[in-house]
């Protein structure tokens, strides 16, 4: 039973989640406790879940990126731009109505897919390494966010906007509403209908792909807009949720979390097999890591090395080569894919 | 004729490279008064030194077909210590610059040795590595520290005269010393072919018996040294240790080095091409202080707009190569 359960990919995620959330446990007794305060469910669980939304979305689009073996640094740049074109497009509005919230995100949504679009022609048409196809947006697009909000820090005086990041619904934050949403989606699209064994099938070889009849151009350039949307749900979520445009700092290093969140969460960066839920809890154990150095009291800037060696831990328990050197020969069965994985660095 | 074809081809981004760099110089000197003098030029130089010795280590790196994110928070990391063991612990600079130096490369043996012994990826490894340098220098001090050091200021004042009344500083003159240094490592010596080879194939370098371990563990010691010397250069230019120097370096060196001509699928590359890629992101720099309306966010436009090219450059010239391969 115990084995059964240690090998499916989550159980070290939600190990390393639980073991988290129980060292916050003694340091603050009531951690886990949750009250209805004004028709709000308000503690630190819920407030862990509202601050990681925009982690666990773009990680999300992510996910589905480095299945099929790619990569998307620009994901940071493209919340800031996100939020800046939502927050610049409201920010003269002082009326109630709803009209001016529809189009600040139908503008902010339809850009970042034009924008992701084009990320996934350049990999998919014009045959660019991701890492590279997506390095120029990283750089380019924190300098048109900047140039979209004139460099400065624009505040939002229109009330609705702020509901996308800061409204409730239910009890519950409106945008753990949204991630929900999105999280269903991929996972319906991709687990009930054939779409995700196409990633899979991109991912682990797309020359075999095509040849098997498969569109692994469209299948490349669709993952890159998903990712462009998610990243530009996060950022009006993020934008919303502060009602301003900061084109310099907004989603600063997120592709970096993002990544993160999706090695912790079991898929390999070789691309070929994905974990959805294993990124929604790589998300939560680095937004609790945060929340929980903060409530520690220990200085926050610790919390870039507890983070460095997170990762290190993990990429070495899912390192072939480290688990058959420290655990024994006899444990690890070498398989047709570590075997593929022999000499081959990222590119 | 063919041979001399195919060489033609590798040098082909590193002379559109060089071609603009003096398009833009002309360019800057037609438009501005003052633009078209010496000192202009070696101020590119002098306020990119650091860029340089980072570019020159990263250049190694990318030519073996790996990456390496963690030299910006290097550079972070090295000023920190530099100036904590400077102004807190008051020791001599010549215990400090050994430690300071030991700093990055200690980091590079650890990443390369992960890299290769675990067969993780550059990618990854190097993220951690950054993580972990910023994360440092933080817990050093949450503050800048400034230095008031006599050798430091040394440093950081004096200006070596060159011929025409201008001049260059110390800075200047290390990372000159380090380019040539690179230069000969790359293209005289075992270890420089060892790269290409790996960057190439690791397998058939492998296959052929060649030390991959060895190598790959080197570039990114080489690599790490590199970050730690641009990190003093820095700390002479900035005079203070701060955890948030070089904020997102990495990406400006991983631009100089692309658009130098160096494929980013590792193999081909030159460490002058790098050289002149700092060049042209200082002289972005240099054009948008002389027009002076301009923001400094259309410096990341203009090198996001300058990568595309290179890059689309790259991929003509390893279609039209394959296209040779598949008529040959």
């Amino acid at each position: 039973m115990l084995k059964g359960m240690m090998k499916t990919k989550l159980f070290w995620p939600i190990i390393v989640l639980i073991l988290i959330l129980v060292i916050n446990l003694f340091f603050d007794r009531s951690f886990f406790s949750i009250e209805l305060r004004n028709g709000h469910l308000t503690g630190s669980l819920i407030d862990i879940l509202n601050r990681g939304a925009p982690l666990i979305l773009i990680s999300i689009g992510m996910t589905l990126v480095i299945a099929t073996k790619g990569i998307d640094l620009s994901v940071g740049s493209i919340i800031a731009m996100s939020g800046a074109i939502g927050a610049m497009t409201v920010a003269d509005t002082a009326s109630e109505g709803s009209g001016p919230l529809w189009m600040a995100i139908g503008l902010s949504l339809i850009i970042c897919l034009v924008v992701g679009g084009w990320n996934g022609l350049l990999v998919s048409r014009v045959g660019v390494q991701p890492i590279v196809a997506t390095l120029i947006l990283m750089v380019a697009g924190r300098g048109i966010a900047q140039l979209i909000t004139g460099g400065q820090i624009t505040t939002v005086y229109y009330e609705p906007y702020s509901f996308i990041g800061g409204g409730y619904l239910l009890t519950l934050p409106f945008s753990v509403f949204i991630v929900a949403f999105v999280f269903l989606m991929a996972v319906l699209l991709t687990r009930k209908t054939a779409l995700g064994l196409f990633i899979e099938s991109v991912g682990s070889n797309a020359d075999a792909s095509r040849l098997a009849g498969i569109n692994s151009k469209n299948i490349m350039l669709m993952v890159y807009m998903f990712s462009g949307l998610c990243a530009g749900v996060a950022g009006l979520i993020l934008s919303s949720n502060v009602m301003s445009a900061d084109g310099n700092n907004a989603g600063l290093w997120f592709e970096l979390d993002a990544i993160l969140a999706v090695v912790i969460g079991g898929t390999s960066l070789m691309g070929g097999r994905f974990y959805l839920m294993g990124t929604v809890i790589g998300a939560l154990i680095i937004q609790s890591l945060t929340t929980t150095i903060y409530s520690i009291g220990v200085p926050a800037e610790t919390n870039l090395v507890v983070k460095a060696l997170v990762v290190l831990v993990v990429c070495l328990l899912q390192s072939a080569e480290f688990r058959r050197k420290v655990f024994g020969i006899g444990k690890v069965k070498p398989t047709g894919e570590q075997k593929g994985r022999e000499g081959v660095t990222l590119s | 004729m063919i041979n001399r074809l195919s060489l033609d081809y590798k040098q082909l981004p590193l002379v559109a490279t060089i071609s603009l760099f003096v398009l833009m110089f002309s360019f800057g000197s037609l438009r501005y008064t003052g633009f078209f003098s010496t000192q202009v030029f070696l101020n590119l130089f002098i306020n990119n030194a650091f860029l340089i010795v980072i570019a020159v280590g990263m250049t190694f790196v990318i030519v073996s077909g790996g990456i390496d994110l963690s030299v910006g928070s290097v550079i972070a990391l090295t000023s920190m210590v530099t100036a904590s063991l400077t102004m807190e612990a008051q020791l001599s600079p010549f215990i400090v610059v050994p430690i300071s130096l030991l700093v990055g490369t200690v980091l590079g043996v650890i990443q390369g040795a992960l890299i290769h012994f675990y067969n993780l990826q550059p990618f990854i490894v190097t993220l951690a590595g950054m993580f972990l340098a910023r994360g440092l220098s933080y817990m050093i001090s949450v503050e800048t520290i400034a230095i008031d050091h006599p050798f430091f200021n040394f440093m950081a004042n004096s200006q070596i005269p060159v011929p025409g009344g201008n001049f260059i500083s110390i800075s200047v003159v290390i990372a000159l010393i380090v380019v040539f240094i690179a230069m000969f490592v790359a293209h005289f010596t075992k270890f420089g072919r060892n790269v290409y080879a790996i960057g190439g194939s690791e397998q058939s370098a492998m296959l052929m018996g060649l030390p991959v371990a060895r190598t790959k563990i080197l570039i990114y010691t080489l690599s790490g040294f590199c970050a730690s010397l641009a990190g003093l250069i820095f700390t002479f230019y900035m005079l203070s240790g701060y955890g948030l120097h070089a904020n997102g370096m990495e990406l400006d060196t991983i631009a100089a080095v692309v658009i130098g001509g160096t494929l980013l699928t590792g193999g081909a590359g030159y460490v002058a091409g790098s050289v002149v890629g700092v060049l042209i992101l200082g002289i972005i720099q240099t054009i948008i202080v002389f027009e002076g309306t301009l923001s400094s966010w259309w410096t990341k436009i203009a090198i996001g707009a300058l990568l595309l090219l290179f890059i689309v450059l790259q991929r003509v010239i390893v279609w039209r190569s394959e296209k040779k391969h598949a008529n040959g």
